[in-house]
């Protein structure tokens, strides 16, 4: 497929989107549009009301929030999902006696955990972050406990024979490889580092995008929540886009990741 | 064990050895409580300069017995010398090219030649260039940066090759390396493998299922019976001329009259360990 007949045909997709939703808002088609506009809003008010916002700088500083709760987040949870998950993979029975108690935190919806965190570290950005650690912190665990563990011995056996003690082991095999695991759920934890901040805001907070949504929602402002979202969106993908050049850079290694480009 | 002084006093004015299983067996414990003899206790000498191969069918335990000689896995009774000193641990003093990949897939060529320097204490600036050069001898000059997946499966074999050349180890213990190459490729790489042992004649041993490979390579060949409870039973000396041809010493009478005399010992137990197979299999 052509890249720019494919990139035509996701716009032509987006536009039709629009175009479906404005037609819907602003004429009798379905409903009264008076009616149509209190639930959906219009796409014009929508994109109206981003630019403005834009615009002016209060989102920014909502934005700044945001993003500052899910980057602490998600180092914090990834540099302690890093350390416990690599000292339980080499201690086989440290693993083994916390199994069921990690299964058991792991199950538990995070969401309901929000309101204990408000009331620990009240309601700024450091109860966002827990929550968007505890969310962060599981994932990237449990990545590098597999990637310590499924090792290749024949690459093990291999670097013992090349003369390497334990800490050049760790240095030069289990190392790699964990974090090769770590940065193949890259998306994912980041993801869940916004979701975790996010949800944390809409739950309770004075700033950041969450609380704007939940703030528009409050008044039944529809074009704001809407707006709001429009806002995360392209937020979450350019930190997704962000994490696929880093990822690129990091796993050229990896079969099937740069190939095709590498072969001039 | 006295004979066993005796007989390295007698080997003075000749060539160390470098590798001796001394009543070596490798047993193992089954989970329902069993215990598994795969190899019964076996003596093998390799002595410096000697190319010998352990030839025997699938599943004999020759890779048990080379495991142990590398220090990868403990024998359950008798002792593993090095250059007569009791081996404990990893073999320091040996390079091992296994059958299957094992170079590092997140360095480069480069860096899984130069690692094995690295990690010795080498400078990295001398590592690097000591791991060009072999990689040049093996072939792979302008093929450096490239990444393993990036690389055919005979010329990830020639990375690992320098690899395990790259420390200068004093023994090489390879493991149907060629195994997984086709037909052509075994033979270039035999022959790659030739010149560059020719060059400094460590002690080397390799283990393969291919009689002829085996032949071919070859010093000694020792054959092992089929398991469980392998044993040594030959030991053929190839009195080939060297250097050698892979390719055209195949067709030479001599060959074909050792390939005969081994084939007449190794078939019976190749066919024993058939039988075993199919009888499991029913």
């Amino acid at each position: 497929m052509n890249r720019t007949r494919l990139l035509a045909l996701q716009i032509l997709v987006a536009v039709l989107a629009f175009a479906f939703w404005h037609v819907v808002t602003t004429t009798a088609l379905i409903g009264d549009p008076k009616k149509m506009q209190f639930f959906f809003s219009t796409p014009i008010d929508v994109l109206s009301r981003c630019f403005h916002d834009l615009m002016g700088g209060e989102i920014w500083h909502h934005l700044a929030i945001t993003l500052t709760e899910t980057f602490l987040a998600f180092v914090i949870g990834a540099g302690g999902g890093i350390v416990i998950g690599f000292w339980f993979a080499r201690q086989e029975l440290l693993a083994a006696v916390f199994d069921p108690y990690v299964k058991a935190i792991n199950a538990l919806p995070r969401v309901v955990l929000a309101p204990i965190f408000a009331l620990w570290f009240g309601l700024g950005i450091w109860s966002k972050v827990a929550l968007g650690v505890t969310l962060v912190f599981f994932i990237v665990f449990f990545n590098v406990y597999q990637g310590v563990k499924e090792v290749s011995p024949v690459v093990l056996s291999n670097a013992r024979m090349l003369g390497m003690n334990e800490r050049q082991l760790m240095r030069h095999v289990y190392w790699p490889s964990a974090l090769s695991w770590m940065f193949s759920s890259l998306h994912t934890s980041v993801g869940f580092a916004l979701v975790g901040a996010v949800v944390g805001e809409y739950l309770g907070s004075s700033a950041g995008l969450g609380y704007k949504i939940q703030e528009a929602e409050g008044v039944f402002d529809v074009t704001g929540v809407f707006s709001g979202m429009l806002i995360l969106t392209v937020v979450v993908i350019a930190v997704d886009g962000l994490v696929t050049l880093i990822e690129r850079r990091l796993l050229v290694w990896r079969p099937g990741q740069v190939t095709q480009t590498a072969q001039g | 064990m006295p004979e066993t002084v005796i007989r390295l006093a007698d080997r003075a004015a000749m060539p160390r050895v470098a590798v001796h299983l001394g009543e070596v067996s490798i047993a193992y414990t089954l989970k329902g409580g069993g215990r598994y003899e795969a190899v019964a206790p076996s003596n093998l000498w390799v002595s410096e300069g000697e190319f010998v191969s352990l030839v025997g069918p699938t599943g004999c335990g020759k890779s048990t017995l080379l495991n142990a000689a590398a220090g990868l896995i403990k024998p359950s009774s008798g002792s593993v010398e090095i250059f007569g000193q009791p081996l404990s641990g990893i073999n320091a003093q040996s390079g091992y090219l296994f059958q299957q990949d094992a170079l590092m897939p997140w360095k480069t060529a480069l860096d899984n030649v130069a690692i094995g320097l690295e990690v010795a204490g080498t400078r990295r600036r001398d590592a690097l260039e000591t791991g060009r050069a072999l990689l040049k001898q093996v072939g792979l000059k302008s093929f450096a940066d490239r990444y393993p997946h990036q690389l055919s499966g005979g010329q990830r074999k020639r990375v690992a090759l320098a690899q395990m050349l790259a420390r200068k180890p004093k023994i090489l213990l390879m493991d149907e390396p060629f195994g997984p190459l086709d037909a052509q490729t075994r033979i270039i790489m035999g022959d790659l493998l030739l010149s560059l042992w020719q060059q400094d004649r460590k002690a080397l041993m390799f283990v393969t299922h291919d009689l002829e490979e085996a032949i071919a390579l070859s010093d000694r060949v020792v054959v092992m019976s089929s398991g469980p409870s392998s044993q040594l039973i030959g030991d053929f000396r190839i009195d080939l001329p060297r250097p050698r041809n892979i390719a055209d010493i195949r067709t030479e009478p001599r060959f074909h009259a050792l390939h005969r005399e081994i084939w007449n010992t190794l078939k019976l137990e190749v066919q024993k360990a058939y039988d075993l197979g199919e009888g499991k299999d029913a």
